[in-house]
């Protein structure tokens, strides 16, 4: 096949592609200036001694090899570890067992969905706050009500067996934002198929589980992924709430690499953090979506 | 359903009702949930122990430019994006999606440096400039609401001899309203709320915005709870009344955050 020539641009071309580049200046702008300049600065930092007061200065895989033998670090992995496998099912089973209860076409539907979505909208720091003293051991909200039913609440924030469930717990009244989402995907789930289900005499749940989620899976899927890198950035609460304490049991990631830039100035160590993660984080986002390649319908559309 | 939607708001009762406890209420068991009587010193107390009205205006100032800024640039970007055609904006559009896709913290060291270069630490530009360098998914959400504007109406006006600009202002922004006010609101509350941008970059205590302000507050009066939650709620409580006003906006925002995601 002949390769098609380069032919001259035409005027209406060469204006479309000028003002095709002036629209998106600003675009380009942020990509070269906060994107692909600090991402290349990143992976230098994190080859070298670097405290932002001094030029940087290289020491190979000085950084590197101090992480792996970082204690610190692996207090602070395996507690965000231990904390993404509580909080992200506990939070997306909420959300969906909200968006489920929401779809049941009753009314006041919409005035259910704000309740639910409230919290949703208080400020994070605020939140912070207001679960502090829901929390409080003795006074709080959460404990007098256990002690009502009987029950002797444990000491939550303050015991760090309990710490990181109480935080789990906090998030299970902020999942307003995936409710919402989750419910205009169960909205999307074709009811004919539903019907078609209960015609052959399947149960609600056997409709639910081959019908309902299957549909949702992309979504349920998408939420997973977004919560692990939310948990890897997991920061605001945590230094409102506890600072990372009890004896360290809530020091996660992100607080652990604020810790290294920002109080410790240890920036090209937080830099090598950064990048670990990342790594982390594309290696499992690729787990994730190979492990569940196969109950991904993207149907109906 | 209504039992579980009392479990979601009572969190909200007992902030409002602890916002408004003397101290000696407070530490009751069984707790009271409406004193007697209501103890508005709390709000007077907490707002004047730290310089709350000066936390208003400045994080007001913050959120002001950064919807200006996203509005504006995010919607002229995606209008280069999605309404002219020219060479190379695919590879630019997939560019500007793919950062989505990384980890912040990987930019921040060196972001941080370069405001530092620039001479912005302790300022609000670090705050406000990137907005105006359109974010990645308010452009992605725009470019998907332009293209659904029929593309008669503009190439009519091109031959007409309309400029880009005419076109972008006068035909595309006007059709794109409700995206726009999408957009700008989530910039808002993203200000609003935001606590670790203005903890990098704010030093000096009468810049901070009032998310600072109420965790220095927590830090430093870590057991006037009535007071705490006193400032929590002038915190939350504009939010509340945005979100009452405008939430078919913030339904759809989150909707189409989600399902083309």
């Amino acid at each position: 096949m002949p390769r098609p020539r380069r032919r001259k641009m035409t005027r209406a071309e060469w204006q479309h592609l000028r003002n095709g580049l002036l629209f998106t200046l600003p675009g380009i702008i942020g990509l070269l200036g906060f994107t692909v300049y600090p991402v290349l600065a990143s992976l230098y930092y994190s080859f070298c001694n670097y405290s932002v007061l001094k030029p940087p200065q290289w020491i190979g895989l000085g950084n590197y090899s101090v992480l792996m033998h970082d204690s610190q670090l692996g207090v602070a992995l395996r507690n965000t570890a231990i904390f993404a496998a509580m909080s992200i099912p506990l939070g997306v089973a909420t959300a969906f067992g909200l968006a489920t209860l929401l779809n049941q076409r009753v009314r006041g539907m919409a005035f259910f969905r704000t309740i639910f979505y409230l919290p949703s909208v208080m400020p994070a720091v605020a939140g912070a706050v207001l679960w502090l003293w829901i929390f409080n051991p003795q006074y709080g909200l959460l404990n007098t009500a256990l002690a009502a039913v009987g029950v002797a609440g444990p000491g939550w924030l303050s015991d760090p067996a309990w710490s990181k469930a109480a935080l789990a717990l906090m998030g299970t009244w902020g999942v307003g934002g995936w409710m919402v989402i989750f419910l205009a995907g169960l909205q999307d789930v074709p009811a004919e198929l539903q019907e078609a289900a209960h015609l052959d005499g399947a149960s609600h749940f056997a409709s639910w589980r081959h019908v309902t989620l299957p549909f949702m899976s992309p979504h349920l899927l998408f939420a997973t992924v977004m919560g692990i890198i939310g948990v890897s950035s997991f920061f605001t609460q945590v230094m409102v709430m506890t600072s990372g304490g009890p004896a360290d049991s809530t020091l996660f990631f992100a607080q652990y690499l604020f810790q290294n830039a920002f109080q410790y100035f240890k920036m090209g160590y937080a830099c090598a953090l950064a990048w670990s993660l990342a790594v982390v984080l594309i290696f499992l986002t690729y787990l994730i979506f190979r492990g569940s390649a196969r109950p991904v319908p993207y149907g109906g559309e | 359903m209504i039992a579980l939607s009392i479990v979601y708001l009572v969190p909200f009762v007992w902030l409002l009702s602890t916002s408004v406890k003397p101290d000696a209420q407070i530490f009751l068991f069984p707790p009271v949930w409406i004193p007697q009587p209501l103890h508005w010193k709390n709000y007077s107390d907490g707002l004047t122990a730290i310089p709350f009205a000066r936390y208003l205006g400045n994080t007001l100032l913050i959120c002001a430019f950064t919807v200006v800024g996203t509005v504006w640039s995010s919607s002229m970007v995606a209008y280069g994006l999605s309404r002219i055609p020219w060479r190379g904006r695919e590879v630019l559009f997939y560019a500007i999606v793919g950062t989505m896709l990384l980890p912040p913290q990987v930019t921040m060291v060196p972001v941080f440096s370069i405001f530092k270069t620039l001479g912005w630490l302790d300022t609000y530009l670090p705050l406000t400039v990137p907005s105006f360098l359109g974010g990645a998914f308010n452009v992605f959400l725009l470019r998907q609401f332009f293209r659904g504007i029929p593309n008669e109406l503009t190439e009519a006006a091109r031959l007409d001899g309309a400029s880009e600009w005419h076109n972008y202002r006068h035909i595309v922004l006007p059709l794109a309203k409700p995206a726009l006010w999408t957009v700008g609101l989530f910039a808002f509350i993203g200000a609003w709320n935001d606590y670790l941008g203005p903890l990098i970059y704010l030093f000096d205590d009468r810049k901070y915005t009032l998310s600072l302000g109420l965790a220095m507050f927590r830090g430093q009066y870590s057991a006037a709870w009535g007071q705490m939650m006193a400032v929590s709620v002038v915190v939350t409580l504009p939010l509340i009344i945005l979100f009452f006003f405008t939430q078919r906006t913030f339904v759809r925002g989150i909707t189409m955050t989600g399902m083309k995601g």
